[in-house]
Order: C-alpha cells, then structure tokens, then sequence
C-alpha cells in the first residue's frame, strides 16, 4: 500500500485542476486584482483608468451617503439575523420535539426555492398601502415607502424568506444529539423547556455559530429585494443599502474606481467579522466530544 | 413520552401549523392574484377566491395576445415573453448546475487523493476566495465581460460561475475526504488509473453528495438577479428574474401592474416547486452543516 501511495501524480493532478484553476484564475484571481487596481483609480468604464493613489478612499471618509450606507446595512442585518435566528431556533426545536416529517419540512423550505426577486415583488404587493392584503388584514397603511417602517420590513420580509432553511440547517444538527439524553432527562421530570437550554442547545452551539456566520455573510449582500420594491426605481435613503451603494456608483454614476473602494471596505469588514465570528466557532466546541 | 405534558403538545402543533400557514399563504395569494381580472382587482377585491377567475393574465405574460387585449387586461402592451425568460433560466442554471458540479468534483478529488507538489497551497488560494464577496469580483467580470464583448450572450451570463465556485470545491473535496480508502486501493492494486478510479469508481460512489451540490448549485441560481440584470438585460438572453424586473418597469404609470407581475412570480415558482416535489426528500435532508468541518 504504502508503495502506491508515494505515487507523484504531478501531471494527471494538475490535468484534474484544469477546469477549475482556469474559471478560478479568470473569474476569481484576476478581477480580485484589478477589483484592488480599479480602486486606486478614476475609471468611468468609457475611459482608461488613471491612477490617482489614495483619492477614492479619501473621498470615502467624507461620503455621508457611504457611512449611511454602511449604517442602515448593519440594522438590516441586525434585525434580519436575530429575528430569523430566534424563529429558526424555536421551529427548529420544536419539530425535533414533535416530528419527522419529510413533507413539512419540504414545505417550509418553499420559500427559500423562490428568487428573491420573486420575494420582493410578491411582499410589495402584500404590503400595498391601498390594496395590499397585509394591510387590508392589519387594518393598517405600512410600505416599504414608509420610511420607519421600510428596514424593518424589508428585514422581516428576508427572514421570512429564509427561516425555513436555517430551521432546517439547525434541526439536521439537533438529529445529531443523542436520544438517551432526553430519555433520562425526561425521566428526571425536566420540564420541555429546560431539556432545551440545557441538552439541545449546548450540543448544537458549533453548528448554529457555522449557520451565524454563514447567515450573516449572506445578510450583509442584500441587494435583489431592495432593487425590487420600489418598482424598479431607486430605494428611499432609509434602504439604500451598501450593495445597491456599490451597484449605483459602477453602473449608474459610472464611478467605478469609487465603487471598487466601497467594495474593498465591505471585504475588509466582512473579513474582519468572519475572523471574529471563526474565533468564537473554535471556542465553542460543542460539549458532545 | 408526552403523556404528561398534552397542553403543551397542543400548543407546539398550534405554533407549527401557524408557522406552516404563515410560510404557504403568500403563496396562495400569490395565485389568487395572478388569476384576477386587473379591473377586480382595483376594485378592492379581497375574497380569498376570486369572483371571476381568469387566465388571462398568465396568456399575456406569455405572449399569447396582442397588445391592445394585453393593455386592455391591465398592461402596458410592451412586448414580454415570459416562456422565453423561463427557457433562458433553465439554460442558465441547468448548464452552471451539470458543468460546475463536474469540474469541481475533478478538482475536489485531484484535492483529497491524489499527491502533488502545490496541491495544498492551491487548494488554500481557492477556499481564502470564499471570504471575498461576490460584488468585489463582479464589477471587473462585467468590465471582462464588457471587453470580450460577450455582453447579452448566453456565454457571458454563465462563464463566470460555469467552470468553479470556491464553494462547490472545498464542499466536494471534504466528501471525498470522508470516504473509506479501502475501495480505491484495491482498484489500484487492479491497475486503475487516476482517471478511471474517478470515473467509474468515486463518482459512482458519490451521487448524494454531488446531487445536493447540484441541486444548490440549481437553486442559487434561479435565484440569481445581480449579475444576469447587468450582462442579460436583452430580451434574448433575460432569465425569468431579469424578466420580472423589466416587466416592473415597464408598469403603466397610474400603479404597478399586479395581476401580471403575479402571474410572472408564478412561472417563476412553479419549475423550482416542480423540483421540490420530485426531489425534495433528497433536497430537505441534504441540507446540513454537521458533515463540514
């Protein structure tokens, strides 16, 4: 065996890289790179780029609109995480507790099969200040151009989007605790609730704290609901969230050397979240092993 | 188990169900919507069912009928052709889902089995690509996409993502990691090569792991809007959520043009739900984290 296994597969290795090195050097290396060059530069798309060191990042400190940006993208994902977290914990728990059903689950997951898009569209309609169904139900007058009301909503309406599937992520991790420990737990007389803080939630602190960071990657690049809401047109200040920032710069304003530095300051800020986040995960190994 | 706790039990049923009622009902009006005459609609109809059920807005999205019906019905008239942006979804994602899933599960095994100088700092460069958000990339792609001129192509909608994501690779490559060696190294000893230990032995081996990376790979994206939106704007190479945009706009101007944005969500739903019925147990229990490390 060992003899095998000392094998140099130099060649067939990298022939089996091919495919892969190729889509990663030009759709993923190369424009990482020019992606750093754009931002040091003044770039309109229609002329060549010219170098201008610093300038785009020095106008950034001074963008009101950028800090806005920046600021109404964290309570979106402030909201956003914690609301879809908490409900995707509880429904998590409590199908664990109740069922295995292949159907329910399906169907809890319908929403996160659909375009975001879709989605928006589909929420603007419900949330229609004169025709909405929501607001025939409430009895109330809320939109997305209500501008209180517009982050949370559009907040809500991605959570709702997306509790199934994190509900679904969690419950695949509560399958993983073993069945003894409730069984002797329940024979204590510990109550539902309990067994819940203190078996289910403890054992599943890796796997939640992976879905945290995964969760909030994808958070921070809310784009397609906001692009869609307000009928095509741009969002009101209150949703003008960093990736339309971004977005609306390159292809509106044709300020693409700026929008490349607002870019670098959302890798650096994910960057910088996922390292912390990470050093949390390894600190909370779960207590199973 | 529960014997002693019924009330609770109720309760539990009662929050899952709502929940279950919450998740579906969009939907449902969703339908409802799309089958209402534009004129009901304005008039304030809220029966659960509508009072004169209709297809009409579904013929129009589709291009059945002419433009003065269609304005007639709600519309503005503008040319749409909702069959074609579905065609051009299924394209999109069906080509990204086969190619993609195949490349990278070459280079997941090439990364956890077969022995190499470089082969660890590679696979390192490619997962450090993760972290990098996708818009930081997408801005110079369009700029490439603009120079090869391949803009409004079916080529340039999928190039990007057709060949690798970050993802597809480290996820395959830790699967191919998981499986027992034992298999292999008696193929081996049988004289099998690299390729035909792959073709015929692993990939066999691995068709859950590499239908759910299709199957994600398939959803993401139907799902797509940026990227499609800024390189398939043209009405040849729209998919269906591009489609759903420009139809927006497009809206007469007194109010968005509901009955057939709805009706368009709908074509939107209908072939992911398809998939969901044929393989949503695979789907539903493929969707977990405890396998990744």
């Amino acid at each position: 065996m060992t003899v095998v296994r000392r094998r140099d597969d130099r060649r067939v290795g990298w022939l089996f890289l091919l495919p892969v090195i190729a889509g990663f050097q030009i759709f993923y290396a190369y424009p990482t790179v020019r992606g750093v060059w754009y931002s040091l530069t003044d770039y309109s798309l229609l002329n060549e780029p010219t170098f201008v060191g610093g300038d785009n990042y020095r106008k950034l400190i001074g963008d009101e609109q950028f800090w806005n940006a920046l600021k109404v993208t964290g309570y979106y994902v402030v909201v956003n995480i914690v609301s879809q977290t908490l409900l995707a914990l509880g429904l998590a728990a409590l199908m664990h507790r109740l069922t295995r059903s292949v159907v329910l689950r399906a169907a809890l997951l319908v929403p996160w099969l659909v375009p975001n898009v879709t989605i928006g569209l589909l929420w603007a309609w419900l949330l229609d200040p004169d025709l909405g169904f929501v607001n025939h139900l409430l009895g109330t007058t809320v939109s997305f151009n209500s501008p209180n009301w517009a982050m949370p909503l559009v907040a809500l309406v991605n959570s709702w989007a997306y509790t199934g599937y994190t509900a679904l992520l969690l419950y695949a991790g509560m399958l993983q605790v073993p069945q003894h420990l409730y069984e002797s737990a329940s024979i204590d007389g510990a109550s539902e609730v309990r067994m819940f803080r203190s078996i289910t939630l403890p054992l599943i602190r890796p796997i939640l704290a992976l879905v945290l960071v995964v969760s909030m990657i994808g958070s921070f690049q809310i784009f397609d609901t906001v692009a869609v809401v307000y009928g095509g047109k741009a969002p009101i200040p209150e949703t003008r969230v960093i990736y339309y920032y971004i977005y609306q710069q390159a292809f509106t304003y044709f300020h693409m050397g700026y929008a490349a530095a607002v870019a670098m300051v959302l890798v650096v800020v994910l960057g910088v979240l996922t390292f912390v986040q990470l050093r949390m995960l390894r600190a909370s190994r779960s207590d199973l092993t | 188990m529960f014997a002693n706790l019924r009330p609770g039990r109720v309760v539990a049923w009662i929050i899952l169900t709502t929940a279950l009622v919450l998740t579906i009902f969009p939907f449902y009006w969703m339908v409802r919507t799309a089958l209402t005459p534009a004129a009901d609609l304005y008039a304030g109809s809220t029966s659960l069912w509508p009072d004169h059920a209709t297809l009409i807005n579904f013929r129009r999205v589709l291009g059945l009928v002419d433009a003065a019906e269609a304005r007639a019905a709600g519309g503005s008239g503008a040319q749409i052709n909702f069959l074609r942006y579905t065609l051009n979804s299924m394209i999109y994602s069906g080509s990204i889902a086969l190619v993609q899933t195949f490349c990278c599960a070459m280079a997941g095994y090439a990364f956890a089995r077969l022995r190499f100088p470089g082969r660890d700092l590679a696979f390192g460069i490619i997962v450090a690509a993760l972290m990098v958000p996708p818009i930081f990339t997408l801005l110079p792609n369009f700029v490439l996409a603009k120079q090869l001129g391949v803009l409004n192509t079916i080529p340039g909608l999928v190039l990007p993502s057709l060949l690798m994501t970050p993802f597809a690779v480290f996820f395959l490559r830790q699967f191919f990691l998981s499986i027992p060696r034992e298999v292999e190294e008696a193929a081996l000893l049988e004289g099998v090569g690299p390729w035909g230990m792959f073709w015929r032995i692993v990939l066999p081996m691995s068709r859950g792991p590499l239908i759910t990376i299709g199957l994600t790979t398939i959803v993401w994206s139907w799902k797509d809007y940026l990227w499609p939106l800024l390189v398939g704007k043209g009405e040849e190479t729209r998919v269906l959520t591009v489609g759903l945009g420009v139809f927006l706009q497009q809206s007469p101007n007194r109010a968005p043009d509901w009955t057939g944005l709805m009706a368009g969500s709908v074509l939107s739903v209908i072939p992911v739900l398809l998939l969901l019925i044929f393989l949503g147990k695979r789907l539903v229990e493929s969707l977990n984290f405890s396998g990744l490390k």
